[in-house]
């Protein structure tokens, strides 16, 4: 693939590659937690972080890095101190972030990289080895960290207080979950941009809490996910000269919508497959019930009957027995 | 022996404000005992203390032999706090909601083994749901989700269990399930402590009532003596012969009173 022979688009696709599978793995508990706009907020943040890494020479990764870990801690700490005064405080901090940012650039002497637009919505030439090697860093802490203390996460996240009433260190699990956050941005600021990754955190997290049944299953579809369209996005960007950060959130919302829409018409299909079925059984000639002729299958707190190759649940309602379907041969 | 709960003069509330106050009260290890009381009597407030969710602000305040708030296990405790459902914003099965109380048995960094995974298989049988381990609990009624908040729970094994509102807006045959599970615990020898509107259901497992009024304690006693201790300090020893019939507030029964 003629792609590939570009050395920057080899590092644009790594970096994708690399931000598309953490970024759901962290956003999934930060939709858990109702707390989907924290990344954009540290994204905020991190720019300062990058006015600060120009204007001084540095690489701009490192001092965004240790930006949006403060602001990250700093969220964390007021939100523990109280909940009235906590929301000003993040806008303060959310919108200084960004506007400390922006006038420290402009500072900056001509010749630095102060491509503004580049840092907020990604763009494919702007990866250097050495962000390839700081994000594969970073990938590795936040996979091992969502590994060893996931299912701590998710405790905390689905319920703070039981959390806290059964001993869990519920301060210190917020603060890894909004320091892993931070990461995450940080990764982002190449391909798909500081005010972006917020959507690559939660879309595919959307995504696949439409299709799966479970959390774990929740999290992996979104990785895979975040994966397919963060490398299509950025491939795309390649061909039509767009910015990849914009076409990856695109594609990753166009998925939204068509899975929702499939979901949609699923449900639907099922609901009117159900009514017909309901309707054919209304002239039932017979309730079900011991020696009725049909096979009772036990299910749970009831009986089934099989009934031509599907199972019967009878239950009551204002206008008589409806048969419920309980799927073909699954007691 | 070590009481479960063992409150001397105990002030307990949120921020500098005491929403209960002088309560003396201990629970031996294995008693089953209902908080009764009206909306905004303090009885969630008490239970709160216990858990470390509400501020001790005076007076002791021990579970487990240890002040609450430097007990070390908190795993020892168990909670099912005062929630309709399981409501999360992503999906998760049964297994899953019940591991995360069989984490407060765990270090900070251990992940579940499996025992523990059989720890909380065991605890989702026990309330009757083992065919729904791996289903989604929001396809779950709201019964059933219920009792997965007792599995959780009981996934940890708890000395103490401390249970918000368990049957409040159950249905009928839900009510007499968790009737079920809580009288197995019980013979366990797991110590409980039920807040409640009305005993009813859960009048063959609970045998003490302590009634909450105004923030102190007005009824302490069988659970059979409790209706006349609704109204003010009143003791069955008193009186000898305690009214016959369940204990319930002359209140609507409102399922929610705003965390208190």
């Amino acid at each position: 693939m003629e792609i590939l022979e570009f050395g920057f688009m080899q590092r644009a696709l790594l970096a994708s590659l690399m931000v598309g599978l953490v970024a759901p793995a962290v956003g999934v508990f930060l939709v858990q937690r109702r707390l989907s706009l924290l990344g954009d907020g540290l994204g905020h943040v991190a720019l300062t972080g990058v006015a600060v890494g120009v204007l001084t020479a540095t690489a701009p990764v490192g001092t965004a890095l240790v930006a949006a870990v403060a602001g990250a801690v700093v969220i964390e700490l007021v939100r523990a101190r109280g909940r009235t005064s906590g929301d000003v405080a993040l806008a303060v901090l959310f919108y200084g972030g960004i506007a400390g940012g922006v006038v420290l650039l402009s500072l900056a002497p001509r010749g630095r990289a102060t491509n503004l637009e580049a840092y907020l919505f990604g763009a494919i030439t702007t990866t250097s080895a050495g962000d390839v090697a700081v994000f594969a860093v970073i990938t590795v802490v936040v996979l091992g960290v969502v590994w060893l203390l996931g299912q701590r996460l998710y405790a905390v996240s689905d319920d703070e207080e039981y959390a806290r009433a059964v001993g869990l260190p519920v301060l210190a699990l917020n603060v890894v979950l909004a320091a892993l956050v931070a990461a995450t941005v940080v990764l982002s600021m190449r391909v798909v941009g500081l005010l972006l990754i917020s959507a690559l955190m939660i879309v595919p997290s959307a995504v696949a809490q439409l299709l799966a049944r479970s959390f774990r299953q929740t999290l992996h579809l979104a990785c895979a996910i975040g994966l397919v369209v963060s490398v299509t996005g950025t491939t795309t960007s390649f061909y039509t000269g767009t910015p990849s950060g914009g076409t990856i959130v695109l594609l990753a919302i166009a998925l939204f919508l068509v899975v929702t829409a499939a979901v949609a018409v699923r449900d639907a299909t099922a609901r009117r497959r159900h009514r017909r079925r309901a309707e054919v059984h209304a002239a039932h000639p017979h309730e079900h019930g011991a020696g009725c002729g049909h096979q009772p299958v036990p299910h749970g707190d009831h009986v089934d009957y099989d009934h031509d190759g599907h199972l019967h649940a009878p239950h009551r309602t204002g206008t008589g027995v409806h048969y419920d379907e309980h799927g073909a041969g699954r007691p | 022996m070590i009481p479960a709960i063992h409150l001397r003069d105990a002030r307990i509330g949120y921020g500098d404000t005491a929403v209960v106050q002088g309560v003396d009260l201990t629970v031996r290890s294995g008693e089953a005992v209902a908080v009764l009381g009206s909306n905004g009597s303090g009885k969630t407030t008490l239970a709160r203390g216990l858990l470390g969710l509400a501020a001790v602000l005076g007076g002791e305040v021990e579970v487990l032999g240890a002040p609450v708030g430097r007990l070390r296990e908190r795993g020892r405790v168990g909670y099912v706090p005062q929630r309709h459902t399981v409501s999360g914003a992503v999906p998760a099965t049964v297994r899953e909601v019940v591991g995360v109380g069989r984490l407060a048995r765990l270090g900070s960094f251990r992940r579940l083994r499996p025992a523990d995974r059989a720890a909380v298989a065991d605890a989702v049988a026990a309330v009757g749901l083992a065919d729904r381990l791996c289903d989604p609990v929001a396809s779950l009624s709201g019964g059933q989700q219920r009792r997965v908040l007792v599995a959780r729970a009981l996934a940890a094994e708890p000395e103490l269990l401390v249970m918000d509102e368990p049957t409040a807006g159950v249905d009928a045959a839900s009510q007499d399930a968790l009737a079920a599970v809580l009288a197995d615990v019980s013979a366990t020898g797991t110590t409980l402590l039920v807040i409640t509107h009305e005993t009813g259901p859960l009048a063959g497992v609970l045998t003490r009532a302590v009634v909450v009024d105004h923030g102190r304690i007005g009824y302490d006693g069988p659970l059979a003596g409790a209706g006349a201790g609704a109204g003010g300090h009143h003791h069955p020893e008193d009186t000898g012969e305690p009214p016959r019939g369940g204990y319930r507030i002359d209140q609507p029964r409102v399922t929610t009173d705003g965390g208190r």
